[in-house]
């Protein structure tokens, strides 16, 4: 070997071995970045976003002793280093290891999210806080009063609560809580990727096959229908919900009638449906239907943003597909994971094969890698 | 708008709130035999009835490219409601096909269809349409299907299904080939064309058949095209209309079912309720950029701006059909769509839009 060479793969392990782990920081996300690429954010008007809120979303977040066990936060599954997700985990674990069925979306940017959870089943972030709490699979308490109980008597909290809320300790309620956590939530934005950059400021930051990538994604690969890219703004999804043939294959079609049919006799409310959803498998693959018993929507999940899409692997719903490629591959199909997957019969009608080759399938990739936000960039291996 | 108000909005429109967002499948069936006034009343003579649905599907238009190669989209399209039909509840106590069952009315086409159909868990029966009807004047059809044209009575109700697909023997007679003769009636807006019809042989059939109906017994007939005069040059047309009309006159409850026009139609002309019922396969008019790219679809001679032509299902859909009062309510499963309901109106005695009825604006009334 070249002695130089060598000199430079040790220098090069070197650095490898001694850069320093990214770390995610909130006051990263407290300065006004640019919001390049993204459309204005609706806050609702009870709940305006301060700083001393988002600290204490921050905390809340972060805070391990609102679980069963006491070791589970809601960052346990949105990690802030991995994007806000539980990479590489397919499905989520929260108390004692228990497996949920679905793969934790991300946090980046879900205040722009028409609805919460891949199946829609929660209208805003507030909502949304309140049910991984009492999920048995996630944070598994009985009720709400343990996260009371801990944040009346808690001075640091109780100091907090009575700075942004101006409540005495017996005052705080449970919508305080989740008005901080969704307040924290509405900061953890990221846009002014190197896509947004090329895109709607024109600087040259893009190569060939990223640019070829792009091209694909909006004409031969489908892709834009769904993962919208408006004229101003891209939030890469459409809101909507979509059978893209991932899941509903693994339910037989004796147990695809079972329990719709359960579904369609019995008007169940919320929370009934975030424990049976996320309690077994077969009745997560129901999807969007279980929230609408809308039988045109039998497993359908929203469509997810693509933004910071390198750092959230692995994909789908249900986490069942490992890299980006698998996913090209899965479309390519025109909606199977494999050759010899049946197409559902349920599937999105903007579902159908693509005939794309080796060399564009990996344009794609490489567009889709450019879609890691600014705020992220340090994240990305 | 507050954040507890636009929740509340939310839970509404996801189902998920109060008992007030049932699921159309869920919806309340009227007793039957309720008059028109709305009370209920013991209905005469021996026979029991009863509220039932059956489910509607029709225009599949399967169509063969090459070999057992089909277009995958009608294929998708007829697979997707034969399987959603299976998951109602309440179970509809059978299936209808409107017609259309294949595109060029091949056997390949038929057989095609039929297995896809064969997927279906309840009894069902055909209407025939011209797609399938010109290349062999329906002897394969019939085959498959039995009879093109029959009746049968079901809980009460006397269903009346008509093969109004026919024409003069002359245009029959004209063309070089039965390909030919296939082709030319597949084609709107065909200088070629001609008009449907039931015909005299299928009337007189029809008078003799209704003759043994009590005069307060709910008639269905079911037609591929609509038993009315609507536009000539697509064949939303029978061209003995009136004469049909005449016959069903004397019922106090009569309802036209019609598949053919892949789009939703309702009417009421004197007596006699109209719906139509949606295509799985494509919706007509369909856009322009539909056909941007190659595509199977018949060729465009006016386009609309309604259909998602990413989403292939998009203006599609099937429909079931709740009998309340011997009267129908239609509910549409519309794919990438919301779902709608037509239901006929006691109040104002004819099929309405249950949704939108209120927000109609008036008709264009000059061109």
């Amino acid at each position: 070997m070249n002695r130089y060479l060598f000199v430079l793969c040790i220098a090069a392990v070197l650095i490898a071995g001694i850069k320093p782990e990214a770390k995610f920081m909130i006051s990263e996300f407290l300065e006004k970045d640019s919001q390049l690429g993204l459309p204005p954010m609706k806050i609702p008007e009870d709940n305006p976003i301060t700083k001393d809120k988002v600290l204490l979303g921050e905390k809340l977040f972060m805070d391990e002793r609102f679980s069963s066990t006491g070791k589970v936060s809601c960052s346990t599954c949105h990690l802030p280093e991995k994007a806000f997700t539980d990479s590489p985990l397919k499905v989520s674990e929260g108390i004692d290891k228990l497996k949920g069925t679905r793969n934790a979306p991300t946090v980046i940017n879900a205040a722009f999210n028409r609805s919460q959870f891949w199946d829609g089943r929660s209208p805003d972030l507030e909502d949304q806080a309140l049910h991984p709490f009492l999920n048995p699979v996630e944070m598994g308490l009985p009720n709400h009063e343990p996260i009371l109980k801990i944040v009346r008597s808690d001075p640091g909290y109780v100091n907090q609560f009575k700075k942004v809320f101006d409540v005495s300790p017996p005052q705080i309620t449970i919508r305080h809580v989740v008005k901080a956590i969704a307040a924290f939530e509405r900061v953890i934005i990221s846009s002014n990727s190197r896509f947004d950059r090329w895109y709607f400021r024109g600087e040259n930051v893009l190569n060939d096959k990223e640019k070829q990538g792009f091209e694909l994604f909006t004409i031969k690969g489908r892709c834009v229908s769904c993962h919208v890219i408006e004229h101003t703004t891209a939030l890469f999804t459409d809101g909507k919900f979509h059978n893209v043939g991932v899941g509903i294959n693994n339910v037989s079609d004796e147990d695809v009638a079972r329990l719709s049919a359960e579904f369609l006799k019995t008007m169940y409310n919320q929370s009934d449906v975030d424990l049976k959803v996320l309690a077994d498998s077969k009745t997560s693959e129901l999807g969007r239907f279980a929230v609408t018993r809308n039988v045109t929507e039998l497993g359908s999940f929203k469509t997810p943003t693509l933004r910071n899409i390198a750092l959230t692997a692995p994909y789908m719903h249900d986490g069942s597909q490992k890299t980006l490629e698998e996913v090209i591959d899965h479309y390519n199909r025109g909606g199977a994971s494999s050759d010899k997957e049946k197409i559902n019969p349920y599937l999105s009608g903007g579902i159908k094969p693509l005939n794309l080759t080796d060399e564009e399938k990996a344009a794609l990739v490489a567009f889709m890698k450019t879609l890691t936000g600014k705020n992220f960039e340090k994240f990305q291996k | 708008m507050s954040a507890d108000i636009s929740r509340r909005k939310f839970l509404e429109r996801s189902a998920l709130g109060a008992a007030s967002a049932l699921f159309p499948i869920a919806m309340v069936n009227v007793v039957f035999g309720k008059k028109k006034g709305g009370e209920a009343t013991k209905s005469k003579g021996t026979r029991e009835k009863s509220d039932f649905t059956f489910a509607y599907i029709s225009d599949a238009h399967i169509q063969q490219i090459s070999g057992n190669k089909f277009v995958r989209n009608w294929d998708q399209g007829l697979k997707r409601a034969v399987a959603e039909a299976n998951l109602l509840v309440p179970k509809p106590d059978f299936v209808m096909f409107g017609g259309d069952l294949g595109q060029l009315g091949k056997k390949v086409e038929l057989d095609h269809g039929a297995e896809i159909m064969s997927a279906c868990k309840y009894k069902t029966r055909y209407v025939m349409g011209e797609h399938d009807y010109y290349l062999d004047m329906g002897a394969y059809w019939e085959k498959l299907f039995g009879s093109h044209y029959y009746s049968f009575d079901h809980k009460g109700v006397h269903f009346v299904v008509l093969n109004s697909v026919l024409t003069y023997d002359s245009w029959n007679n004209k063309w070089p080939s039965a390909e030919e003769r296939m082709n030319q009636m597949a084609g709107l807006d065909n200088p070629n064309g001609t008009p449907f019809m039931v015909g005299e042989a299928q009337r007189s059939w029809l008078k003799k058949d209704l003759a043994k109906v009590g005069r307060d017994t709910p008639v269905i007939v079911l037609s591929h095209s609509p038993i009315q005069k609507i536009y000539k040059g697509w064949n939303f047309w029978t061209e003995d209309a009136e004469q049909v009309q005449a016959l069903l006159k004397p019922f106090s409850k009569v309802n036209v079912i019609y598949g053919h026009v892949h789009q939703i139609q309702y009417n009421q002309i004197g007596n006699i309720s109209f719906n139509s019922v949606m295509a799985t396969s494509w919706p007509w008019p369909y856009p322009q950029t539909y056909a941007l790219v190659k595509s199977n679809l018949p060729v465009l001679t006016v386009p609309m701006n309604r259909a998602d032509p990413f989403f292939e299902r998009d203006a599609t859909g099937w429909q079931f059909i709740d009998v309340n009062s011997g009267k129908v309510a239609a509910t549409y499963l519309l794919p990438d769509n919301e779902n709608r309901t037509v239901k006929y109106s006691n109040k104002t005695g004819r099929p309405e839009d249950v949704k939108y009825q209120d927000k109609r604006t008036a008709a264009q009334e000059h061109y």
